[in-house]
Parts: structure tokens; C-alpha cells; sequence
């Protein structure tokens, strides 16, 4: 369950002053259901996600991940997360399963446990042949399945995922989206950002259009489709998006 | 505060940094080398230099002297000196190094030996040019003894003994210990030495850790994980710290082996061997004071690179902290700069000097309490910051 209660994050830049990234953003995520935060570049979904997987404080506000405050137990809320971005890359001179081992170490499993874990995920998203490779030598697509089987070695109830397919190839992308399929048919809590809207579509049970900081529009697809009569995604940001950008943009 | 936490971080960042050739050489292989390479170049610059200096006979230029022939002749008659034809600009050849030295004979010399009053003759040579001093050395000594053939016959023609004007003789005995007599020589380079190696030690991992982790984008998959900032910051300067120590042991080993072996053929001025074998207590005590200091610089390293967003941009703001560094250190090194108590509390600079007296075998306790407990403080202290550093998100997501 994620549960995000007035989110705020402000930061200070030396020559624009305080820039508001994110403000008052509020939405809870259910177990088993796929929450997507749709957005233009720099409407503060990352910023929103790093502030749940506990990377950045909010500046007000709070969220509740798995019971558990992101401000008062944050180690706590990223013992209960896996958070998978394209900025999350690998230690070049690890192995693929020196790197899943070193996070499954982080998250306190026992060596048993941790051998176990990583003989089914590395079976379940066939890697044993590359799993004494070192990372800086692996392709794109080995290099993601080693993420997705770090974010996964503790078998978390909650998964973060930013823009997790920006810049990958169609047979890796796919191997993500249906990585994200199954953890929501394992019963996990997910949220995840993306500028596909076929991704969109195809997972999210709910969505949140975030625009400014602020969350514009909140609904699952099918209601958002109703509310703005137009079944193209695309047309649906944009039309929640147009009347606020004379606002915001510079 | 997890310890286990902390030891799963230091583990996996060992793994990586035996993997890293290039921190491995600025940690392992030029501290294994430097001591030798250096004290081999020592030695054959001595031997090269030195031993030119000494064996070739220096050509040297009499002016005047036409009234005075006996000591023209002596000078002559010397095989360790080549007198050659006076020339107008025997200033010039001195100064271009054609001739090493010249000597002046005063008009009427031979004469004022019989009658009095004494007269001076004048060595003009090179200040600071090795041959031209060897070569003033071999006139002067020269010169010296036909002082002394004079003084023997004029005592034998008035019957007198020798021992009239020598009554007694001098010999010089060195009884400081072989260490204390090496340590003076070549103590405050050691400390200089170490302070440095110490340094770039720690310099390449504090970097890679931090500023590298930022530009491969590792640092925000780290910060993910459960592990807590203070762990994380803790199990990253155990590595910086065990690197700087490796290349502190590793430079204090080389040190030591390089001089015990290679130091005996290094010769003084006066010709003497020196014994450069430093003792096991000196070695254990410089690598003792050095310890809090590697903690000081792997902190300092470690908070400073973190600011920058890549390796490159950590290593322009790292370079001009080894000038920091240097320069204390090069203090300590400088002939006349003794430990004060104002000394004992500026870092760098105050383990440079007390290493310098530790490795003559002597060792002040009240200075090397001092030191080593400032520079506790001084290391607790950019501990302290390299860990606030970490929690601060402006620092580690810097755009």
C-alpha cells in the first residue's frame, strides 16, 4: 500500500530561488494495482518517486509505504521497496550475481536465504549464463534483468519504477513491462512513470497526471476517458495539461 | 549504527577496488617502487657526480707568484692539481667551469716568509659548483702543506721539535647511533615521503566512491537500498582509509627494506659510509603517527570529492589540495624548522616534523602526544563533516 499525504519538495537554486518540484501531491496505491504518474519532462514525477523511495526528503507532507512513514523510517521503507529507474545502473566491476548478492547482503538475507533467492530469480529471468560476467560487460538487456533481479532479491511488497524502459530496445522493454505484470499478479503495490502511453494501457489500473508539481488529474483509465470524452492517452494529457501551462511554463 | 551493514558496504567496495588497476597503482605499485627507484637514482647521482668530481685532477691557474718560485713549484709539483698558463680572463673560466679554481699570490710572498709580516693568498673559485669546490678544497690542502714543510724546516733549523707548534693531535670519532646518524640525513625527506604517499593513496578511491559513483550512476541505486547513510558513509571511508593505510604500509616497508639494502653505499662528504638502517621502532612509530593523519585526509578527500558530479571535475578539485599538502609537508623538510608547540598543532606540517625527529631516534613525548591527539581531533572533526556531507541532498544530487 502507498498512501502519499500532501508531498512537497522544494529546492533552492542559486539564480531562479526556490523552485516548487513537487506540491501537495496526495493518491494511494493499492496492493495488486499499478498506479501510472504520466507528466512532461520536469512536472516532478521523479522527484515524487525519489521522495517515496525515500532518495530525497520531502519538504512537507509524507507518504506511508507498507504502514511505514517515509520520514520517520525511511530504512524501513526501503527494506519493504524495489526501486528500478534508468538512473539506477550497476557496479561496472561486479559481477551480475556479485551485484544481486550485494543488495540481497543490504536488505539483511541470510546467506541460505540469499542463494535460494537468487537461484529462482536468476532462473525466472533465465541469467545463469551471464551470472559471473561483470556488469560493465554485459548487453542493455542483461544489464536491466540484473536491476530488475536486485530490486527483487528481497522480495518487496512495493515497487518504484521511473521511466523504466527510456532508451531500451523493444525486446528488453518488453521484458520489463511483463516483469511489472507480474509483480502486480504476485499482489505487490506499484507505482511507475513512464512517456508510453501503450505501456499505460496496458498496465495501469489507475493513473495520476502530474503537471507543475501538483497532481492535475487522478482516475483509472477508463474514467479519464469518460470525463474528457477522447480515448487517445495522449489527447487526455494534454487537455488536463493545456489550461495550467500559461501558468507554468516560461 | 550497523556493523554489519557497514562491513556488507566495506566488503563490496574492497571487491571493486582490487578489480580498479588504476587505483591499484597509485595504492600498491608507486609506493612499492618509489624508495627504490629514488634511493637507487640517490646513489648513482652520488657515485656519478661526486665520484667525477673527486677523481678528475682540477685544473687550476696561479696569478702572480713570479717572485715567489718555491711555492709555484710545490703547487706544480702536486699531481693532484694541473696548474695551467695564466690568462686575463681566468674569472670568465671559472664561471664558464674551463679551470676550478685560481689562486692569487700577493707580490713578494716568497719574501714575507723570510721577513714577515704573513701574507694571504686568495682561492677564487664557484660557490656552490661541486668540481670548482673540489677543486679549491685540492689547492687549499695543497697550499696547507707546504705551510706545513715550511714551519718543519724552520723548527729543524733552529733545532726545535715538531711538536713545538703541534703539541698535541685531534681525530674526530662519530658516536652517535647508526640510525641517528642515517635519520639525520634523510629524516624529514622520509616523513615528507609518507605524508605525500598517504595521501594519493587515499586520493583515487575517494574519488571512485564518491564523485565516480555519481557519474555511473550508482549512487542513487545505492541510496535505495536499505542500508542507512551513516553505514553507507562509514563502509566507504574504511575502504578510503585501508587504502591509504595500504600505501602507508606499503611505502614504510619499501622505505625501510630500500635503506637497510641499498643506503650502505651511500657515501657523506667526508667519504663516510652511511648506515641507513632505520630501526623497527622508528619504522612502527612514523607509521603509528601516520594513522590519524590518513584518517584526516581520507575524510577530507572523501567530502570534497562528493560535491563534484564527475571524476574529472573531483580531480580539478583535488589537485590543488595536494599543494595543501605539499606544502607543510616541504616545510618540515626545510633546514632550520624545528617542533614548536604553535608547530605542534598545525596538521601536516607537525607529523612531517616529528617524523623527522623519530626517525634520529628521538622521541619528545610531550610533542608526539600533542601531535597525535590534535591531529585525533582534526581527523574526528572531517569525519564528522564527510558524514553530514552524505545526508545532505544539495551535496548528492548537486545539478
Amino acid at each position: 500500500m502507498i498512501e502519499a499525504r500532501a508531498l512537497s519538495k522544494s529546492f533552492q537554486d542559486k539564480k531562479r530561488g526556490i523552485i516548487r518540484a513537487v506540491e501537495n501531491v496526495t493518491f494511494t496505491c493499492r496492493p495488486g494495482q499499478i498506479y501510472g504518474l504520466l507528466g512532461a519532462n520536469g512536472a516532478g514525477k521523479t522527484t515524487t518517486l525519489r521522495m517515496l523511495a525515500t532518495i530525497l526528503e520531502p519538504t512537507s507532507g509524507t507518504a506511508v509505504l507498507c504502514g511505514y512513514d517515509v520520514v520517520e523510517h525511511p530504512e524501513k521503507v526501503r527494506a519493504n521497496v524495489g526501486f528500478l529507474s534508468t538512473a539506477t545502473a550497476l557496479y561496472p566491476r561486479l559481477t551480475a550475481q556479485e551485484m544481486v548478492e550485494y543488495f540481497g547482503r543490504l536488505n539483511g538475507l541470510d546467506e541460505p536465504t540469499l542463494k535460494k533467492r537468487i537461484d529462482e530469480i536468476f532462473t525466472r529471468l533465465d541469467m545463469n549464463n551471464f551470472r559471473d560476467r561483470r556488469c560493465d560487460k554485459l548487453s542493455t538487456g542483461m544489464k536491466q534483468k540484473t536491476s530488475i533481479a536486485r530490486t527483487l532479491v528481497h522480495n518487496p511488497p512495493v515497487m518504484i519504477f521511473d521511466e523504466p524502459t527510456t532508451g531500451l530496445d523493444v525486446m528488453t522493454a518488453r521484458t520489463i513491462i511483463g516483469f511489472i505484470a507480474d509483480c502486480r499478479d504476485q499482489g505487490k503495490t506499484i507505482i511507475f512513470s513512464t512517456h508510453i502511453m501503450s505501456e499505460v494501457d496496458r498496465l495501469c489500473d489507475h493513473v495520476g497526471i502530474i503537471h507543475g508539481g501538483q497532481l492535475r488529474e487522478e482516475g483509472t483509465v477508463a474514467e479519464l476517458r469518460a470525463k474528457y470524452a477522447e480515448h487517445n492517452l495522449e489527447e487526455i494529457i494534454v487537455k488536463v495539461v493545456g489550461p495550467h501551462l500559461a501558468n507554468s511554463e516560461v | 549504527m550497523n556493523f554489519h551493514s557497514i562491513w556488507v558496504v566495506y566488503r563490496k567496495e574492497l571487491r571493486e577496488w582490487l578489480r580498479d588497476r588504476r587505483t591499484l597503482i597509485s595504492t600498491v605499485v608507486v609506493p612499492l617502487l618509489i624508495f627504490p627507484v629514488l634511493i637507487s637514482g640517490m646513489i648513482s647521482m652520488s657515485s656519478v657526480l661526486i665520484g667525477q668530481a673527486q677523481k678528475q685532477i682540477p685544473k687550476v691557474m696561479i696569478i702572480g707568484g713570479e717572485d715567489s718560485p718555491d711555492v709555484v713549484a710545490a703547487l706544480r709539483a702536486n699531481k693532484e692539481l694541473e696548474v695551467v698558463p695564466y690568462a686575463d680572463n681566468w674569472k670568465k673560466q671559472i664561471s664558464e667551469k674551463e679551470i676550478r679554481a685560481a689562486l692569487e699570490i700577493p707580490k713578494g710572498f716568497q719574501a714575507s716568509l723570510e721577513n714577515g709580516p704573513a701574507e694571504t693568498i686568495q682561492i677564487d673559485y664557484y660557490l656552490g659548483e661541486i668540481k670548482s669546490e673540489f677543486g679549491a678544497e685540492h689547492v687549499e690542502s695543497s697550499l696547507k702543506s707546504y705551510r706545513d714543510d715550511v714551519i718543519k724546516k724552520r723548527l729543524a733549523a733552529s733545532n726545535l721539535p715538531a711538536t713545538l707548534v703541534s703539541p698535541f693531535e685531534t681525530k674526530k670519532n662519530n658516536v652517535a647511533p647508526p640510525e641517528k646518524v642515517g635519520g639525520a640525513s634523510i629524516g624529514s625527506f622520509i616523513g615528507y615521503i609518507v605524508i605525500i604517499l598517504s595521501m594519493t593513496g587515499a586520493m583515487y578511491p575517494a574519488i571512485d566512491l564518491t564523485a565516480g559513483e555519481k557519474e555511473r550512476g550508482t549512487m542513487e541505486t545505492i541510496l535505495s537500498s536499505p542500508v542507512s547513510r551513516l553505514d553507507l558513509v562509514l563502509g566507504k571511508f574504511l575502504l578510503v582509509f585501508s587504502a591509504s593505510l595500504t600505501t602507508a604500509i606499503l611505502s614504510v616497508t619499501s622505505m625501510g627494506i630500500s635503506f637497510a639494502y641499498m643506503g650502505r653505499t651511500i657515501t657523506t662528504n667526508s667519504g663516510n659510509h652511511l648506515d641507513m638502517n632505520l630501526g623497527l621502532a622508528s619504522v612502527i612509530a612514523v607509521f603509528l603517527m601516520g594513522l590519524p593523519l590518513s584518517i584526516l585526509f581520507s575524510a577530507a578527500l572523501m567530502t570534497i570529492a562528493l560535491f563534484a558530479k564527475t571524476y574529472k571535475e573531483a580531480q580539478s578539485y583535488l589537485t590543488p589540495m595536494t599543494f595543501l599538502v605539499v606544502i607543510p609537508a616541504v616545510a618540515a623538510v626545510m633546514p632550520g624548522v624545528e617542533l614548536t608547540p604553535k608547530l605542534a598543532l598545525i596538521p601536516i606540517l607537525n607529523t612531517s616534523l616529528i617524523c623527522k625527529e623519530i626517525i634520529t631516534g628521538t622521541y619528545h613525548w610531550n610533542s608526539i602526544i600533542l601531535i597525535f591527539a590534535s591531529t585525533c581531533v582534526y581527523a574526528v572533526v572531517a569525519l564528522f563533516i564527510a558524514i553530514k556531507m552524505f545526508q545532505r541532498e544539495s551535496v548528492l544530487f548537486r545539478s
